[in-house]
């Protein structure tokens, strides 16, 4: 063993694993295979990026992580999602946002008839804080999503797609989570908007030291601001690397994300 | 003239009882996309729970006290039960579960306490008072009071507290409230039991003017076009539509009734709410899914 390598194992074990997914396979409805083997890693203050075509299983394996699974009528079949040293899977996704997995979801979702204070305060309830805190609270998010202190009484459901998307996280920010599952938050928005939310989940990641695991099909943007990067292909792992390698393969494209190759 | 007024306000104050009933329903369609049959039972199992204590000797306050407990309970054991291993079935699945609980519900209630009518007395007198030269009932005024403190204390819930924020959220987006860690089994309890005591005080004016007998369940049957006209997920649309069916069916009955030969307030309602079908399928203050414009 090569000194590099040793004290890149000795740094490794020392950054335990935040989030450790094991060897999962995921099925709907009992029949429909969306995850064959999906096994991923984040350590603590990481953001690492989830990459692959339409279909791939990003959007399922997410779900198999924060629980939410068992409202789409799926089920872990196989494998473990471990989170902070412990066995988590199969734990209720209401219990798991207390533990700190926080999973902002594919389309955003926000609560339409509730105003954006609202929906953000609905994100602090899970810790029981004081009227004060929540305060307190509040104007950190605002710090961070200056659009929204403007929009504070104006219904969700009426706000842009990229005010939406900053109230996603927003909110789930307000539940003080260690882990960020934040799917797809380009979706659907203009570049200038999707740079400015992800400058500031980088800024997040920063200031507060929080994690996040971004399923994405913006490769490069996302890959800019993660450290790591897994690519799934029909719900299995096909590659794992650094962002920087995963940015320099330019076979990329062509193989994994279901773009069509040159004649 | 003073006819016209005197059913027109007569007709509203009646509405006030078929919007109490209609909230129940609301409130358990909002949190769960289900359209709950057994309210009506519920309302039943309540009224005939408080007037059996009444009857057994215990004071107003105590029997009140005693039944909205029985009902928490009844809640949880409830969402336990049949609605935490339903969840995440069809509607349909839902809706055929409250049929059944209907039956459970009312076997219940009539197995323990009987099926004769009871007498319930709250106390107030049904005299004619006058406002102007216009008599309406007085007890149709406290029952419409009542019905306007229960869904001002309601809507206060809603607005200002994170109980009726979470319910809201819950309301529009399930899996969100999940995914914030919103404690769905605990809303639905809760909105059970609050469904349940809206069930009990409409349960008690409806039977201190008809007794307390099976036929209370049958509000269900009112309740619908109700929802209907007001829309199913909306607080002040049951309030509404209790209102337009109250005074409609009255004034139907009174103008139009002599025509066709009377007993026209049992359908009327259905007709209305067949037009408003028609009109605005959503209700009068249903939810449209919100759009950017
Ligand atoms: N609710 C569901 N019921 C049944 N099958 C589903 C459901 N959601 C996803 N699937 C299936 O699981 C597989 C993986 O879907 P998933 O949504 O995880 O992919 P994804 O990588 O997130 O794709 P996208 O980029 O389109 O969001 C697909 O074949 C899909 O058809
Ligand atoms: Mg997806």
């Amino acid at each position: 063993m090569s000194l590099v390598e040793s004290i890149l194992t000795q740094a490794a074990s020392a950054l335990a694993p935040l989030l450790d997914v094991r060897n999962i396979e995921v099925i709907y409805d009992g029949a429909i295979l969306a995850v064959a083997d999906v096994s991923l890693s984040v350590v603590p203050g990481e953001i690492v990026a989830l990459l692959g075509a339409n279909g791939a299983g990003k959007s399922t394996t997410l779900k198999a992580i924060s629980g939410l699974v068992v409202a789409d009528r799926a089920l872990v079949s196989r494998g473990e999602v471990h989170f902070r040293g412990e066995n988590v899977t199969g734990i209720a996704p209401n219990l798991l946002a207390a533990r700190g997995i926080v999973h902002v979801l594919e389309g955003r979702h926000v609560f339409g008839h509730l105003t954006v204070e609202e929906n953000l305060r609905a994100g602090a309830f899970l810790r029981r804080p004081s009227r004060h805190e929540i305060e307190r609270d509040l104007e950190e998010i605002y710090a961070y999503f200056p659009r929204l202190k403007t929009k504070r009484k104006t219904q969700a459901g009426l706000t842009s797609g990229g005010e939406q998307q900053m109230l996603a996280i927003g909110r789930a920010l307000l539940t003080r989570p260690e882990l960020v599952l934040l799917d797809e938050p380009s979706m659907g928005l203009a570049p200038l908007i999707v740079e400015e939310i992800f400058a500031i989940v980088s800024e997040l990641n920063r200031s507060k030291g929080t994690s996040f695991l971004v399923a994405e099909q913006n490769i490069a943007l996302s890959l800019r601001h993660a450290r790591r990067g897994y690519v799934l292909d029909s719900g299995r792992v096909a590659i794992e690397a650094s962002a920087e390698d995963l940015l320099g393969r330019d076979d990329l494209q062509e193989i994994y994300l279901g773009v069509a190759t040159a004649p | 003239m003073n006819l016209f007024l005197e059913t027109f306000i007569g007709g509203l104050l009646a509405g006030t009882m078929y919007s109490l009933v209609a909230i129940g329903f609301v409130l358990i369609y909002k949190a769960s996309g289900v359209f709950n049959f057994a309210q009506g039972s519920i309302l039943l199992f309540s009224g005939l729970t408080f007037v059996t204590l009444l009857e057994k000797g215990v004071p107003f306050a105590g029997a009140l006290a005693i039944t909205i407990v029985i009902l928490v309970v009844g809640a949880v054991v409830i969402e336990r039960t049949v609605l935490r291993p339903l969840a995440n079935r069809s509607p349909m699945t839902l809706f055929m579960a409250t049929l059944g609980l209907s039956y459970v519900v009312e076997g219940t209630a009539q197995g323990l306490m009987g099926a004769q009518v009871h007498a319930l007395d709250l106390g107030i007198e049904d005299v004619p008072v006058f406002i102007g030269d216009v008599m309406i009932s007085q007890f149709d005024l406290v029952a419409a009071l009542t019905a306007v403190l229960l869904a001002a204390v309601l809507a206060l819930l809603f607005n200002r507290t994170r109980i009726g924020v979470s319910l809201r959220a819950v309301a529009d987006d399930t899996r969100a409230a999940l995914s914030i860690g919103i404690n769905l089994n605990r809303i639905w309890q809760i909105v059970w039991a609050v469904a349940g005591i809206t069930g009990l005080v409409a349960g008690m004016l409806w039977g201190a003017r008809q007794g307390i007998q099976f036929s209370l369940s049958l509000v269900v049957l009112k309740a619908l076009p109700v929802l209907i006209i007001g829309g199913f997920t909306s607080i002040g649309g049951a309030i509404v539509g209790g209102l337009i069916v109250g005074a409609a069916e009255t004034l139907a009955e009174t103008y139009i009734g002599r025509f066709v030969g009377g007993g026209i307030t049992p359908w009327f309602p259905y007709f209305l709410a067949i037009a408003f079908l028609y009109i605005r399928p959503a209700g009068l203050f249903g939810e449209r899914a919100l759009e950017r414009v």
